[in-house]
């Protein structure tokens, strides 16, 4: 097995296929138009379904339709047209079947621009569409990390029958690096005992999100919360970096932890001691291990591509016991690690107080450059 | 010799009023520019330029707004006849101007297309129907034709999975609230005469309150369909043509009546 | 007698796409490979007498780069492209 150059988006979707996905349903959005475009040839070469939709809505309705079968299938789109998808998503989570869906984020809100963003943390995080839902959220920082990803999302959405997300950015849907791809997994369709087929020899399947009876669904809303916390419980997943003797933490997801990890590997030349948390789950978050890391550390940098949303999360887990700094660039602006490593020494010389505001300081910070 | 020719009593054509200065994206010899143009000398020539509110698209014409000096706003992809509608609701004494590409009006925007022209909502359509997604890289578009290689059908659009190319106008003519429905091209200069006379009427049926009106503009994309500027125009009367036939779908009676 | 006529293209806007040249029914237009745009391209000119101002070119054109003079000999011009 070789390491090949890939390009982001298209080794995604070569991860999908050799992770057995059987269905693609999609619409053009860029930064991740060669997803589409590549599985526009490699499904129809392996006999599976691709279709280009009329839209996002469309095209979120023809993986939930597929989803009820229960074959692997997913599409993938970025921030606008993932807001186009929140309906078809809450139909997919309230009928309890599994998907899964790759959002490469650009800068916004509204049209925005097709630069890199993690300006829909909370949207993809905490739901995004109605009702009371959860996706599985799994946040790459490399192109390796997104393709290693790519089997585990299809294995926890339907161990949980749940949404679980890609979640990464323009400049890892754009960029291209060495990848090591894995083996071509076989199609299973699996047998579940929901989805439809046709009832020939069985009794018949009836797969929908409504529950007309308000008791009914208050059960069915417990049945989802279960299977989330079994996710919360046994889906946790991150990485450390120079953590032993940290006297500080840098906490960043995605590119922003990637680029984190630079700046703490500049710093640490510079002799502090300084290490990095990435959490890879964002949803289920990590909030036990950084509450654990919060004993062993004097302060928390949260970097960010957005006004802080992650750092919601971090400080729940913090709870004003120690001083957390928080640095977001927006719009699509691409953080430089330098900038990184100079909130690392803001950080040391005016080391703040437990009970600051973080976001609103940098805000102001912000401001005044 | 020049020196008498080059005076203003003789000029004969320039770049239109409602023009900014700003030089387009566009590609070179894209028909893009040359419906804008046709655009701006009609609303100049009807001097109806500071009462039009334009609405852009998604798509190559996403930035529109940075060519034509008048008002304008940007929609969401496939939604500019929503927008339209609700500025016109809200300012009927404007006209109302949407400029969508192929992907925005009969992909994504398909509803909010066939609902504004069956409501009869007042305002003007100019449709730029290349086959193809210019602004993501050249994938099928609802237009593009069978067999036609774009980079989500790089074997050649197939019908059996990827269905057949959608005529928008004649759809639209089924429609009692559309008032004309035309379709035209920009290929070559008795075309772009015709284009031109048939926004004209279009923006009349805007202005006389006389219902929906669209003109459906055959357009070239040289990038998309991997071709020069040249070659894109003899592309288009050679493939497009005889899958998009020019001519008119719907005029309301009212609108034939029109004296221009 | 022919019209005379004459054309002005704006560097600012010519792409150097050639409609024109193909659309000029004098064919006196070809792309100027003196001369660069800023933005890289070969702008058109008149490159042999016999432009009539018939304004052909400017009517193709998607820049809306070109001004079109013609000679007024007795009756007045008319004032836009492809309007008759």
């Amino acid at each position: 097995m070789r390491r090949e150059m890939w390009k982001g988006n298209e080794a995604i979707a070569e991860a999908a296929v050799r992770a057995g996905v059987e269905a693609y349903f999609g619409y053009p959005i860029t930064p991740q138009n060669e997803v589409l475009e590549y599985l526009s040839h490699r499904m129809p070469e392996l006999g599976r379904a691709f279709v280009q939709a009329e839209s996002e809505p469309a095209a979120i309705n023809m993986v939930y339709g597929a989803a009820c079968t229960g074959a692997r299938v997913m599409t993938s789109s970025s921030s606008p047209g993932i807001s186009l998808m929140q309906e078809g998503l809450s139909y997919i989570a309230g009928t309890e079947v599994p998907m899964v869906l790759v959002n490469v984020m650009r800068g916004g809100p509204g049209l925005g621009n097709i630069a890199p963003s993690q300006g829909d943390y909370n949207q993809i995080c905490k739901g995004g569409g109605h009702g009371d839902y959860h996706p599985i959220v799994l946040a790459p920082a490399s192109i390796q990390e997104a393709v290693d990803l790519m089997p585990v999302a299809f294995e926890l959405a339907h161990k949980y029958l749940n949404i679980c997300t890609i979640l990464i950015d323009g400049s890892i849907g754009q960029m291209m690096e060495p990848v090591l791809l894995p083996g071509m997994q076989p199609v299973v369709r699996k047998e579940y005992d929901w989805a439809v087929s046709g009832a020939k020899g069985r009794k018949r399947h009836f797969l929908s999100s409504i529950y007309l009876d308000v008791p009914t669904e208050e059960k069915v809303n417990l049945r989802i919360l279960g299977r989330w916390r079994e996710a919360q419980a046994n889906e946790i997943r991150f990485k450390e970096y120079y953590l032993e003797d940290a006297d500080f933490i840098v906490i960043g997801f995605g590119t922003a932890g990637r680029i984190a990890l630079s700046a703490v590997r500049t710093a640490r030349a510079l002799g502090i001691k300084v290490g990095l948390f990435r959490p890879i789950s964002v949803n289920p978050f990590p909030y036990k291990r950084v509450e654990e890391l919060v004993k062993q550390t004097s302060s928390m940098l949260v970097v960010e591509m957005n006004t802080g949303q992650m750092l919601k999360d971090v400080q729940a887990s913090v709870r004003n016991r120690i001083p957390v700094r928080f640095y977001g660039r927006l719009g699509g602006v691409m953080p430089f690690p330098d900038e990184f490593v100079n909130e690392i020494q803001e950080m040391i010389k005016n080391p703040g107080k437990p009970e600051d505001d973080s976001a609103d300081l940098w805000y102001l910070r912000m401001m005044a450059r | 010799m020049t020196v008498t020719i080059v005076h203003p009593e003789n000029m004969v054509y320039t770049r239109p009023e409602g023009f900014t200065d700003t030089p387009t994206h566009y590609c070179p010899g894209c028909t893009h520019g040359t419906a804008h143009r046709l655009v701006a000398e009609v609303l100049q020539e009807m001097n109806i330029l500071d009462k039009t509110i334009g609405v852009a698209p998604v798509g190559c014409a996403v930035f529109a707004y940075n060519y034509f000096d008048i008002d304008f706003v940007q929609a969401a992809h496939g939604r500019a006849p929503a927008m339209a509608t609700g500025i016109k609701r809200v300012l009927p004494e404007s006209v109302v101007l949407s400029y969508q590409g192929d992907g925005d009006l009969a992909s994504i925007g398909m509803a909010e297309t066939v609902h504004a022209a069956a409501r009869g909502e007042n305002i003007t359509i100019i449709f730029i129907n290349n086959a193809i997604y210019g602004m993501t890289g050249g994938q099928m578009a609802p237009t593009t034709l069978p067999g036609m290689k774009t980079t989500s059908s790089p074997n050649g659009r197939d019908v059996e999975t990827q269905g057949y190319p959608i005529r928008v106008s004649e759809m639209l003519a089924t429609l009692d609230g559309a008032g004309y429905i035309v379709r035209r091209s920009l290929h070559d200069p008795k075309n772009i005469r015709l284009a031109k006379k048939a926004i004209r009427v279009a923006f009349e049926t805007q202005v006389h309150g006389l219902g929906f009106s669209m003109v459906e503009l055959l357009s070239t994309c040289n990038t998309g369909w991997g071709v020069t500027p040249l070659q894109s125009l003899a592309w288009l009367e050679e493939h497009m043509i005889p899958a998009f036939p020019l001519g008119d779908f719907k005029i309301a009676p009212a609108v034939a009546a029109l004296k221009i | 007698m022919p019209a005379r006529g004459w054309i002005e293209v704006n560097d600012q806007y010519c792409k150097g796409c050639e409609l024109c040249i193909t659309a000029c029914p004098p064919k006196v237009l070809e792309l100027d490979s003196e001369k660069l745009t800023s933005k890289g391209y070969h702008p058109t000119h008149i490159f042999k007498d016999g432009c009539t101002g018939c304004a052909i070119c400017a009517l193709v054109c998607p820049d809306a780069a070109i001004t079109v003079y013609r000679e007024v000999t007795k009756a007045p011009a008319p004032v836009a492209a492809g309007g008759d």
